[in-house]
């Protein structure tokens, strides 16, 4: 533990803390809003999820569990270092158990299990400006969002619909958060944006952008769509080929040369939970 | 009758210099004016002003909402003057992509309107911009391309399609034929008389090219140094010009 002599509490000064608190508390009593603020530099580069990690490290206490995921694993590079990084900086006690960890920092995916009032989720987010993609300037974004002029939002569904036949945003799938601000979930799949109506607290942490949102527990956050192309939180028609699970989110991996492939659980602890439990799916025992 | 749009001693300085000023009219339901001068004249200040684009430093510009009948546009809210210029106000601007947002489709431009009021039925919103581009003359299979595969005068007639789909009450236009050919401009002329008439539009025309007024304004004002120096009836102004500014601009000295 020499490393938390010499730095503070989860790397991040006291003030700096004192800080991005003071972005979070407004976030949260602004639903959807993204609250600018001063991002620091991290020793780790934009791309891994500065933003969340900055908003965790204000909000871990040293009686915190920590997990962290990155696309529902908690075993890739960026995960493991991140976890890594708090348990040199905090020392806090960290978890692959969703179940047991209080706060979780995460990529690209929500957990399979229904997060409680007890548990805090940190989204790591690399663009948090929805309006971005056909509307550049950013003073002009922000007087949309204030002036809740959001047409354009559908005029992005519109081009989907009329190039691809449907919605085909999978990802970072627009949604109205409390009947006021359009939010970018974060690349999450559309899948999981039912879920966002939870009993845990959300925040969103954006360091290179250097904005944080939230979303407090049940809060109604409703993915946009049109009234005769609604919203569908899709996924791969399959069940999970380890654990049988036909209602969790699903990654195609490539098994081999000949391109053989296998539908597994993009949540790796559920998968294993639901296996220690007894669930067998159509290749359970052979090893992958 | 209510004048549509009552304008009381609009001002603009630049610094000391005037932009505009002391300019006052009434424009009535279904009336066309057109503002002519030449550039530096104050005529596209004052359009600006009048739209809400720019805030005149003194005057009023009331218009006459649907809701709440007249109103001063200057002091009405920014959420409200907002909401006007996507509903009974139209915008049409010189150039094409200014008006226009090149990366969206020439459907999705039409549709944005009807988007930004609460349109949610795609099949609706589709239908509407299939009718809007066969009526400023674009072939329908023309509605998932961008306008940046669209010559200047097809661009500018998706300016005008994109505008009006939401049946405006006021159009402002600032030289909508700017930039284009002859010929061009003359089948766009065609299409903006026959969609005035058919639609009862009013509407603002500012233009240095007396051809365009002539063809589409029932009255003129004459602009020249921010200041408004004559105006009338489109054909009295041109054929029997009384301001010795506007004899030189009518006998083509000027004309830029
Ligand atoms: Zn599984």
């Amino acid at each position: 533990m020499s490393l938390m002599d010499d730095y503070n509490f989860a790397y991040l000064d006291e003030q700096t803390k004192r800080m991005i608190r003071r972005a979070i508390l407004k976030g949260l009593a602004v639903p959807g809003y993204q609250v600018p603020f001063a991002s620091r530099e991290m020793p780790m580069p934009y791309g891994w999820g500065t933003g969340g990690v900055q908003v965790s490290a204000a909000t871990l206490t040293p009686d915190d569990t920590l997990k962290v995921i990155d696309q529902g694993a908690d075993d890739t590079t960026n995960a493991v270092s991140i976890r890594k990084f708090f348990e040199r900086t905090a020392g806090v006690a960290t978890t692959e158990e969703t179940t047991e960890a209080s706060i979780i920092q995460t990529r690209h995916r929500i957990p399979e299990v229904d997060l409680t009032e007890d548990q805090v989720l940190v989204y790591q987010v690399p663009i948090p400006e929805p309006l971005r993609f056909l509307e550049p300037r950013e003073t002009e974004t922000r007087k949309m969002h204030s002036l809740e002029e959001y047409g354009l939002m559908h005029v992005k569904l519109y081009e989907d619909i009329s190039r691809h036949g449907n919605i085909s945003t999978a990802f970072a799938y627009p949604v109205m958060v409390n009947d006021r601000y359009v939010m970018d979930p974060s690349p999450i799949p559309k899948f999981d944006n039912p879920k966002m109506e939870m009993a845990a607290i959300q925040l969103f942490g954006a360091g290179r952008e250097q904005r944080i949102y939230a979303v407090p527990p049940w809060t109604k956050v409703v993915s946009l769509d049109f009234e005769d192309y609604p919203f569908e939180a899709s996924k791969a028609d399959h069940s999970c080929e380890l654990c049988g699970s036909d209602s969790s989110y699903l990654d195609e991996v490539i098994l081999d040369d000949a391109g053989n492939r296998m539908f597994v659980c993009s949540d790796t602890d559920y998968c294993r939970s639901r296996r220690e439990a007894g669930h067998q799916g159509r290749l359970a025992g052979e090893t992958v | 009758m209510t004048p549509l749009l009552q304008v009381r001693d609009v001002s603009k300085l630049y610094g000391g210099r005037i932009g505009c000023g002391d300019v006052s009219f009434d424009l009535y339901p279904g009336e066309v004016m057109g503002i002519v001068g030449e550039s530096g004249s104050g005529k596209s200040t004052l359009l600006n002003c009048l739209a809400g684009h720019l805030v005149p430093d003194s005057g009023q510009v009331i218009f006459d909402t649907r809701a709440d009948g007249p109103v001063d546009t200057v002091t009405m809210s920014e959420p409200a003057r907002r909401m006007l210029g996507r509903t009974d106000w139209a915008f049409v601007h010189q150039h094409a992509r200014e008006g226009l947002r090149m990366g969206v489709s020439a459907g999705g431009n039409i549709g944005e309107r009807l988007m930004a009021v609460g349109g949610r039925h795609y099949g609706n919103i589709r239908a509407s911009a299939q009718d809007w581009l066969g009526r400023v003359e674009i072939d329908a299979d023309r509605i998932d391309d961008r306008p940046s595969h669209f010559s200047g005068g097809m661009q500018q007639r998706l300016q005008i399609a994109r505008n009006l789909v939401t049946g405006p009450r006021l159009v402002f236009m600032d030289e909508p034929t700017g930039g284009l050919d002859v010929s061009v401009q003359a089948r766009l002329l065609d299409l903006l008389r026959g969609l005035v008439r058919e639609m009862g539009l009013s509407a603002l025309i500012v233009t240095h090219d007396l051809a365009v007024v002539r063809l589409l304004a029932d009255r003129l004002m004459v602009m020249k140094d921010g200041h408004v120096v004559e105006s009338g009836l489109t054909d009295q102004v041109l054929d029997d010009p009384q301001h010795a500014y506007t004899q030189l601009l009518v006998s083509s000295v000027l004309q830029v």
